[in-house]
């Protein structure tokens, strides 16, 4: 699945495709993205983990080409490791969201990575911060990304709220992704959710079969009514092709 | 001539037998031997007292700058050779920028003395250099509070309550050991620092003009120059005040 924000790059590697979604809440941040990777049609794995720890309380969420994002994950969380050590402090989530930043808008030729950095530190509380393609850096309240992302917008405009409890913000997290997982083939299989609020990193995993369904099959059909023929006639029955 | 160190004081790499290095202990001299600073760390902020001796009638009122932003929430000043001072206080304006851009956020003052530290150190470990001849009063105001930091020629580098360095170093130490400086605001700091450096300098009749500045809550936490009528304030009281100890002598 190439997202379209890539489809200026000739030869672009096929991208997670995905919803990735992260959202602040009274006391600290969700983050959520669904487990799909696929190449093409061919589903690669359903079950992938797409959010990145950089350091303790921060998180990262990965859209765009997979390999490229695990590079640009693996480097901040390098780089932060090491200003950690200097400073003797934990790093702070500004710091880990300008690192993204940096990369990919240095690198911008090269690279097609869309984030999401989430996290807690002391004295910022829960932050989120988008990171997409090109280099741009934007603090916001809530973010998504990915190709799942497009059909959610309305949901998360409509359905976000300041200050929710973490359950309340669990669940608008939760079923954004599901909504985007109903319409967007290239996301889908599970659900994973990170809560961060200082007290520690809670994750919680919604397996495939648990994930909220929006649209189920069709009701299987009942027996047909007398009037109608069972079998095809000659001219009197519907062709169905 | 033969002197303290002879023979052992012709290079930064040579120890004595005593474990010194005399070019690093040179280099001290060369602050100790300037005109006095002062550094305060308060309630709210930190502040940075100069006293700059006018060498010239010529020179225009205000210049010779003791006192550098390194960033909006970091300043310094310097004693010592002015020159050298320059050079050390650039570096910090590098670290920290470079860290703003990297990091996304101001430099803590933490990490700008660590590395201002080692910066200094490192040109007492090469022949081919000669250490720094200046000292650095560091005051920075980041998210963990207000700081005062010290470095030295050395290169080591510490946080204080309050301190100074250069000529009347000592005599302004003991000044400093009586306030209470967790209770004053930076307002009050600024006044205390100027009556101490009236109070231990040299009244050798020479001209003299004060750089003093701040980093506080009143200032906004950004590093500037303190109020032309706060100073005017500090300097009529730090004049009462020796007027009133001369009375009493």
């Amino acid at each position: 699945m190439h997202s379209s924000r890539g489809a200026s790059h000739a030869e672009a590697p096929p991208s997670t495709g995905t919803t990735i979604v992260a959202c602040t809440y009274k006391g600290g941040v969700v983050l959520g993205a669904d487990g799909r990777v696929s190449i093409g049609n061919y589903i690669m794995n359903r079950a992938s983990n797409k959010i990145a720890p950089l350091a303790e309380y921060i998180f990262l969420c990965r859209s765009g080409s997979a390999p490229d994002t695990q590079v640009i994950s693996d480097n901040v969380k390098h780089y932060l490791d090491q200003i950690s050590a200097e400073s003797g402090e934990e790093p702070s989530v500004e710091m880990a969201a300008n690192l993204v930043k940096l990369i990919n808008y240095n690198n911008k030729d090269h690279l097609v990575g869309a984030m999401l950095i989430a996290g807690w530190d002391r004295h910022g509380g829960g932050q989120v911060y988008g990171a997409p393609i090109g280099g741009t850096l934007v603090k916001e309240k809530w973010a998504i990304d990915g190709s799942g992302s497009t059909y959610i917008w309305g949901y998360c405009d409509n359905e976000y709220r300041d200050d929710m409890t973490r359950e309340e913000a669990e669940k608008w997290v939760a079923e954004a992704i599901a909504l985007a997982m109903t319409r967007d083939s290239s996301s889908g299989g599970s659900i994973r959710l990170i809560t961060l609020d200082g007290t520690g990193a809670h994750h919680k995993y919604i397996r495939g079969d648990e994930v909220q369904q929006f649209v189920g099959d069709l009701p299987f059909p009942a027996a047909p009514p007398a009037s109608l023929p069972l079998q095809g006639g000659a001219a009197g029955s519907m062709v169905v092709g | 001539m033969s002197g303290i160190g002879t023979g052992y004081d012709l290079s930064s790499t040579t120890y004595s037998p005593d474990g010194k290095i005399f070019q690093t202990e040179y280099a001290q001299k060369a602050v100790d031997n300037s005109s006095t600073v002062v550094g305060l760390r308060c309630k709210d902020g930190v502040v940075l007292a100069c006293e700059k001796l006018v060498l010239s009638k010529l020179l225009v009122e205000g210049s010779n700058r003791r006192i550098h932003n390194i960033d909006r929430h970091v300043g310094v000043a310097v004693a010592g050779l002015a020159p050298d001072g320059r050079m050390v206080a650039n570096r910090a304006w590098d670290e920290a920028a470079s860290y703003k851009r990297v990091y996304g956020e101001p430099i803590p003052g933490h990490v700008l003395c660590e590395r201002v530290g080692s910066y200094v150190h490192m040109f007492n470990l090469y022949w081919s250099l000669r250490p720094y001849g200046a000292a650095l009063l560091l005051a920075a105001y980041d998210k963990n509070g207000p700081a005062l930091y010290a470095v030295d020629p050395s290169g080591t580098s510490l946080r204080y309550f309050g301190t100074a360095v250069g000529k009347a170093r000592q005599a302004a130490k003991n000044e400093i050991e009586k306030l209470k400086l967790n209770e004053l605001s930076a307002r009050e700091a600024v006044i205390e620092a100027v009556k101490i450096l009236y109070k231990v300098r040299d009244e050798d009749g020479k001209k003299f003009e004060l750089d003093v500045s701040w980093v506080c809550d009143e200032s906004g936490k950004v590093h500037q120059r303190v109020p032309d009528e706060l100073l005017a304030e500090a300097e009529r009281q730090a004049k009462a005040a020796l007027e009133d100890s001369d009375m009493d002598d």
